[in-house]
């Protein structure tokens, strides 16, 4: 229980710290490499949490795609951070106020928390005890049965965000030399070479 | 052996996302050359769509686990969508033929975003209500940008998208709040859950329920979510904004109207002053801000934010005459709203489109019929009888004096008399200045018939009203018993 409790401060320091690094580190570069940490630390915390699934493909998805998405766009977008950082203290009181007040009603809200009773049935029901079934089984058993529906929509979102991907950004640029399979396997020998007799000492 | 589900209710929306990816397919093969023909075969699928809604798939009941709910409320609500947003694709095929907008996708997002709308008035879960609206907001954000060589229409794209983006995330927050208190996403657990012999209502579920009604607030534009749409419906190609301005507006406020009356329906005193603040900022700020515009297009945003007012005003009342206000209040506003736009899209002058509200003036002598339709609407927006109009804001004002409500009525009443007075100066401009260069005829046959059918629904709806407001009455007392 110790090791756990332990494990569990580690992790949730080091994730703070490097949110914290994320915002304040002046290479964007390396925010997005504290971005990194922040996420595996994060995962660290879903595994303490017994949510091994969710572990797992926080690092897949966040670290494999996004974050090196992220560090895609930091390096290929010429950016001049520290000119957009100039103004950060001069929105600090307004910004800072801003977030207290919000972390204020969070803890109102959060103080009143508690799973209503009558709800905490129907609500728990269908999930088995977790010795039963590996959280990936539970999550595929619900998410291609009773939310297969919201699993189909979710394929339509992205099938129309790739088309408006397409839609907004894809040119036709003239003049551009493009492969043509079928029309470099239908080319005969005739067409493609020609042979020409050249006789020494006179040159082509 | 698991049972085969039953999709019939479901008929309309799998109709409509099949037909969308063939369509896809086959502007992909065809590019586009197609897209006239696309457009022409995504307004069949808007027809048949509407057969399914209002032939099989109009059987009450809930689908698909009980995440997709059909009620008379969603047939009513969805043959609105459908006819909109039909309206509005044959309105536009002139349009981005002459503006070299011509690519397939257009009629294709067109229909994705339908798709989103109609899944959203049936959405029964937190989940599949975000769902929908998803599907609706990216499919509308790149219709937005669609001129992308033109600064303005992509700057309208980026501010509907950044801004959305935030409305969603108020939503997602709403949600997940709500969520948390409860621990149920489904409409009818928590309907039971915070009714008679429920478990009641805690802070963190008010919380959550105001974040859903401000990322709802924001989709139908109310005050003081409003700040997009004017420079959106300015910056967006014109059917574009027609577009905005009718089927996702009807759907938003079905949705609206679906969260308020089912799952929060027994918070009405939690809900309802934000209800009544929304609707009587909306009024005001729809009214007073118009009366400075210049263009037309900015001035059909701001009309638009106080029509979402009056209508809401039939939910503040809270009661199911309120409800079944609102709804008769969409169907009117998107008959006016549809033949207008046709009159501005009409606006065009040596091939270019015009839209000052100055280049109307002297209509009534260059171009009659026009001047007529379009003083039609003008009339009936203002709410004069006998138009159309008139009856839309009498009904909601009905509901609100009934619910004992006089202060709102009274403030509703002072509001719409300010609107007038920017309806009724187009009026003045069209027929009483000095005309300028007549605009480019003919206008064009899909849009002559729209401002004829349009014009002819609003002058002569008093005749006949029965139906509509039989098939509103019903689909309140759906939502509202």
């Amino acid at each position: 229980m110790i090791i756990a409790n332990l494990a569990f401060y580690l992790f949730a320091s080091v994730t703070v710290a490097a949110a914290v690094m994320v915002i304040c580190a002046r290479n964007p570069v390396h925010s997005v490499l504290f971005l990194v940490l922040a996420f595996f630390n994060s995962a660290g915390l879903f595994v303490l949490m017994g949510a091994e699934f969710l572990a797992m493909i926080l690092i897949v998805v966040y670290v494999g795609a996004v974050a090196v998405l992220f560090l895609f766009v930091v390096m290929m977008l010429d950016i001049n951070f520290v000119a957009l950082r100039e103004g950060f203290l001069q929105y600090l009181p307004t910004g800072g106020l801003i977030g207290l007040i919000l972390l204020a009603e969070l803890v109102l809200v959060i103080g009143g928390w508690s799973i209503e009773a009558e709800i905490a049935v129907p609500a728990s029901a269908p999930i088995p005890a977790p010795a039963e079934l590996s959280n990936t089984e539970a999550l595929g058993g619900v998410l291609y049965t009773r939310y297969a529906y919201l699993f189909q929509a979710a394929g339509v979102i992205l099938l129309i965000a790739m088309v408006g991907s397409i839609v907004l950004t894809h040119r036709v640029r003239p003049g551009v030399r493009k492969q043509r399979i079928s029309r470099q396997i239908s080319r005969t020998r005739e067409e493609a070479v020609e042979l020409k007799k050249v006789s020494p000492g006179e040159g082509a | 052996m698991a049972a085969v589900p039953a999709l019939m209710p479901v008929l309309a929306e799998m109709l409509l996302a099949v037909a969308g990816m063939a369509l896809l397919l086959f502007g992909v093969f065809r590019g586009d050359r197609a897209t006239r023909l696309i457009a022409w075969l995504t307004v069949a699928v808007f027809g048949a769509a509407f057969l399914a809604v209002v032939g099989p798939a109009s059987a009450p009941g809930a689908a698909l686990e009980g995440l997709f709910v059909v009620d008379r409320f969603a047939v009513f609500m969805k043959t609105l969508v459908l006819i909109g947003a039909a309206l509005t694709l044959i309105m536009s095929l002139g349009y981005i033929r002459r503006e070299n907008m011509e690519r397939f996708e257009f009629p294709v997002l067109m229909l994705f975003a339908t798709l989103g709308m109609l899944m959203m008035i049936s959405a029964n879960d937190l989940i599949a209500l975000y769902m929908g609206l998803e599907l609706q907001s990216l499919a509308l954000y790149v219709v937005a940008a669609f001129r992308r060589d033109s600064l303005r229409s992509t700057e309208a794209g980026l501010k509907y998208f950044v801004l959305g983006a935030l409305a969603s995330g108020m939503l997602l927050y709403g949600c997940s709040l709500v969520y948390g208190f409860t621990g149920t996403t489904r409409f009818e657990v928590l309907a039971d859950l915070f009714g008679p012999g429920g478990a009641g209502v805690s802070t963190g579920v008010v919380v959550g329920m105001v974040f859903i009604a401000a990322g709802l607030a924001f989709k139908v534009s109310a005050v003081p979510f409003h700040m997009w749409t004017p420079d959106v419906y300015e910056g967006a190609p014109t059917p574009v904004a027609a577009f905005f301005s009718v089927a996702p507006k009807i759907a938003a406020v079905a949705l609206l109207l679906r969260v308020m009356a089912q799952p929060f329906g027994d918070l009405v005193a939690q809900w309802q002053q934000i209800v009544v603040f929304i609707s009587i900022a909306s009024m005001l700020l729809g009214s007073f801000a118009a009366l400075a515009q210049t263009n037309i297009k900015r001035l059909m945003a701001y009309s638009s934010i106080g029509h979402i007012g009056f209508a809401l005003l039939g939910l503040a009342a809270g009661t199911t005459e309120g409800v079944r206000g609102v709804i008769l209040y969409m169907a009117i506003y998107l008959a006016m709203n549809v033949g207008c736009w046709g009159c501005i899209l009409a606006m065009r002058r040596q091939e270019r489109m015009v839209e000052g509200i100055d280049d109307l003036a002297g209509l009534a002598r260059t171009n009659p019929l026009m001047a007529l339709a379009m003083g039609i609407f003008m009339f009936s927006m203002a709410g004069i009888p006998p138009l159309a109009g008139f009856f839309a804001k009498l009904y909601v004002f009905l509901a609100v004096i009934e619910a004992g409500m006089y202060t709102l009525a009274v403030i509703g009443v002072l509001s719409s008399v300010v609107a007038a007075v920017y309806y009724l100066r187009i009026v003045k401009i069209m027929y009483f200045d000095e005309e300028g260069d007549p605009f480019d005829s003919p206008v064009g046959g899909e849009l002559t018939f729209i401002m004829a059918g349009s014009g002819l629904f609003v002058l002569l709806f008093f005749v006949y009203p029965t139906p509509l407001v039989r098939g509103a009455q019903a689909a309140a007392a759906a939502l509202f018993p």
